[in-house]
């Protein structure tokens, strides 16, 4: 028997954990809010699928950016940006990511790289294709990493920007985020391949296939293909395998699937699995409480703060549909 | 003054701009090695290279968003649709991505995109290749939609959409580009939202833009013979709109007749139409009428293709109506 890991060991996965934690107790937050009725439109939550968002963005340096879809609340938080800033636009306030102009679909943050979320399926593929473009028309060492669901993988502007990605050899990381449903069509019905990333080899290159469920392993994985991306070798299409626990949005029961379905992925739940795998180290199961509790603590603060922020202002309406002139 | 052909005066705008901005470059399918498949880039491979005049496979959705992506970042592009036909299968990413960028992320991501190709009716080319979309694009708010009709126009507007830090649609005239004028030697550029007189007149106001004007012009020519003085209005740009110069025109003239080359349900000249009779119908001696394309597909056979367009005797007899 090895010796248990000790804290040190395992700090990064404590880190990790935060943040996926960080998510499902926000998403928690925002169905509330939403069933309250304080949150409106489509809300798409991202509990199940946290390892993939946070493992993924692990693997990023300040400098790279992120294109998202629909689905952004955990990349969002994943990539550090502000939950109260992020319930904020959620509530329709002027505190808001985008001054609540943009909503659950629309998180932006310039400053982080944060490059969108994108409510089009699959419309925000070329866009993460020109972001990376732009990255080796500069001659900087930038990676975009661009999210999308299998359902996407289906579309025009995926196989056009796979295509222009690979003729340039731009420095992206398509991560197919394969959560089996696109709204309530299963894969096997809408999908050629079991596994999107081998459509790779259509567009000559690298490809990576794994399960979402563990943490660390995402983030190991995701760093292979952006630092293959990084020393200018060309873009890498992923699939990561991963399971929504709750409905497509808010407004979907999900009765596409069975309870049994349902139970046996929650079986590897990617929480389940970071926080077993902290107590077998030097974790206790107090610190990851206390942890716990000051992360719902955080976002009942987010809560607040969202519902006491003012709503953007009528006289903002026109604001925005135009830049500056120069 | 220099008298250029309206590709050559395109081609002048593009280069002017390049030499000034490192981080303006165009893309689009043949601009580069072909040399434009209308000859708009010529040149431009060789003076700018691979690096900013960048050949593109046949995709246009991917290759607008690529831009839209780039310009989310600093660059400055210039997308090139072979014709604007071809556009339409990227009109998710013109709209849902371009036009909304900078109003969803509130101000953070503006988009300064210059989206520009050959457009319009005319040479045989049937229902798919022939055909003006101003009317679509104008319909956007978070664009901008300039057609111009002149070279001296086409350089001026060219180089104002590239400066400007909002997406431009910029629909050419695939009919004009071997027509000639003259163009300043000297650097300039024309605001948008600045309609041109081309022709001054008591009568009645005729309100156009883009290749509509080569019927509209001749036609007040023969019409001025008859005694019947015509004010031509060239509106340049679509969104924004002069609306100052039309109602500066029609309190003059008290009628207004609309020509265009797109379709009428729902066509641009609809909108004219509303906003003139909003704002100046204590002017008006006539209703507001217009003259479209037929409402069909442009059809190949020549008689038909002629049928379908506007034409001089069309405005001739309209006008002839409208002062009756």
């Amino acid at each position: 028997m090895s010796q248990p890991k000790t804290k040190k060991d395992t700090q990064d996965l404590f880190e990790l954990y935060r943040q996926m934690l960080l998510i499902r107790r926000f998403e928690e937050g925002a169905a509330k809010s939403y069933s309250t009725g304080k949150i409106g439109g489509f809300c798409h939550l991202y509990i199940g699928q946290e390892a993939v968002g946070v493992g993924s963005i692990a693997a990023l340096k300040e400098q790279d950016y992120i294109v998202s879809t629909y689905r952004d609340h955990g990349h969002a938080l994943a990539r550090g940006l502000d939950p109260n800033a992020l319930m904020a636009e959620l509530f329709g306030k002027k505190t808001g990511i985008s001054q609540g102009y943009g909503g659950s679909m629309h998180f932006f943050d310039k400053e982080k790289h944060f490059m969108g979320g994108h409510g089009i399926v699959g419309g925000h593929i070329s866009l993460a294709a020109g972001i990376a473009y732009a990255s080796k028309f500069k001659e900087t060492d930038a990676v975009t990493i661009c999210f999308f669901g299998e359902g996407a993988a289906n579309i025009g502007s995926f196989h056009e920007g796979m295509n222009l990605a690979a003729i340039w050899k731009l420095p992206l990381v398509m991560i197919c985020e394969n959560n089996h449903y696109a709204m309530g069509t299963p894969e096997y019905r809408a999908l050629s391949v079991k596994d999107v990333s081998v459509r790779a080899g259509a567009y000559d290159i690298a490809r990576d296939h794994i399960e979402g469920d563990e943490v660390r392993k995402v983030r190991d994985h995701v760093n292979v293909a952006v630092e293959r991306a990084r020393r200018g070798e060309g873009p890498t299409l992923m699939e990561i395998s991963t399971y929504r626990f709750r409905g497509h949005s808010m407004s979907d029961p999900a009765k596409y699937r069975t309870k049994e379905e349902l139970d046996r992925y929650k079986q590897s739940d990617p929480l389940l699995k970071a926080k077993d795998d902290l107590l077998r180290s030097e974790w206790k199961e107090e610190e990851l409480e206390k942890l716990d509790i000051d992360l719902q603590t955080k976002v009942e603060e987010a809560i607040q703060f969202a519902d006491k922020s003012e709503e953007p202002p009528l006289g903002w309406l026109y604001k925005h549909v135009y830049a500056e002139d120069v | 003054m220099a008298v250029l052909t309206y590709r050559e005066a395109l081609n002048r705008a593009m280069c002017e701009e390049m030499d000034k901005d490192p981080n303006i470059f165009l893309m689009g399918e043949e601009v580069g090695h072909y040399d434009g498949a209308y000859k708009v880039s010529q040149g431009m491979l060789a003076k700018y290279g691979e690096k900013r005049v960048i050949d593109t496979p046949i995709s246009e959705n991917g290759f607008a968003g690529v831009g839209i992506g780039a310009a989310m970042v600093g660059l400055r592009p210039i997308i090139e649709f072979m014709t604007w036909n071809f556009s339409l299968v990227a009109i998710d990413q013109i709209i849902n991505s371009a036009a909304k960028m900078n109003y969803m992320s509130a101000g953070q991501f503006p988009i300064p995109i210059v989206f520009r190709g050959a457009g319009g009716a005319g040479g045989r080319l049937a229902a798919q290749h022939s055909q003006s979309f101003e009317s679509w694009y104008a319909h956007i708010p978070g664009l901008k939609v300039i057609a111009p009709y002149s070279p001296a126009d086409a350089c001026g507007l060219l180089k104002t959409a590239i400066r400007d830090n909002n997406p431009t649609i910029f629909i050419e005239s695939e009919v004009l580009y071997g027509s000639r004028g003259e163009v300043p030697d000297q650097e300039y550029s024309i605001p948008f939202g600045k309609a041109d007189i081309k022709r001054e007149g008591s009568h009645i106001t005729i309100i156009s833009w883009s290749r509509a004007l080569l019927y509209v012009l001749p036609a007040a020519e023969r019409l001025a013979k008859e005694g019947i003085s015509v004010e031509v209005l060239d509106l340049r740009s679509i969104r924004p709109l002069d609306e100052e110069t039309i109602y500066t025109s029609i309190r003059k003239t008290n009628r207004a007749l609309i020509v265009e080359e797109g379709w009428e349900v729902a066509g641009f000249g609809s909108q004219i139409a509303y906003l003139i009779q909003k704002n100046s119908f204590d002017y008006l001696d006539a209703p507001v009428e217009r003259i479209t394309q037929e409402d069909v597909p442009m059809p190949y056979a020549a008689n038909l293709e002629k049928a379908s367009l506007p034409s001089e005797e069309k405005i001739i007899s309209k006008v002839r109506e409208m002062l009756e």
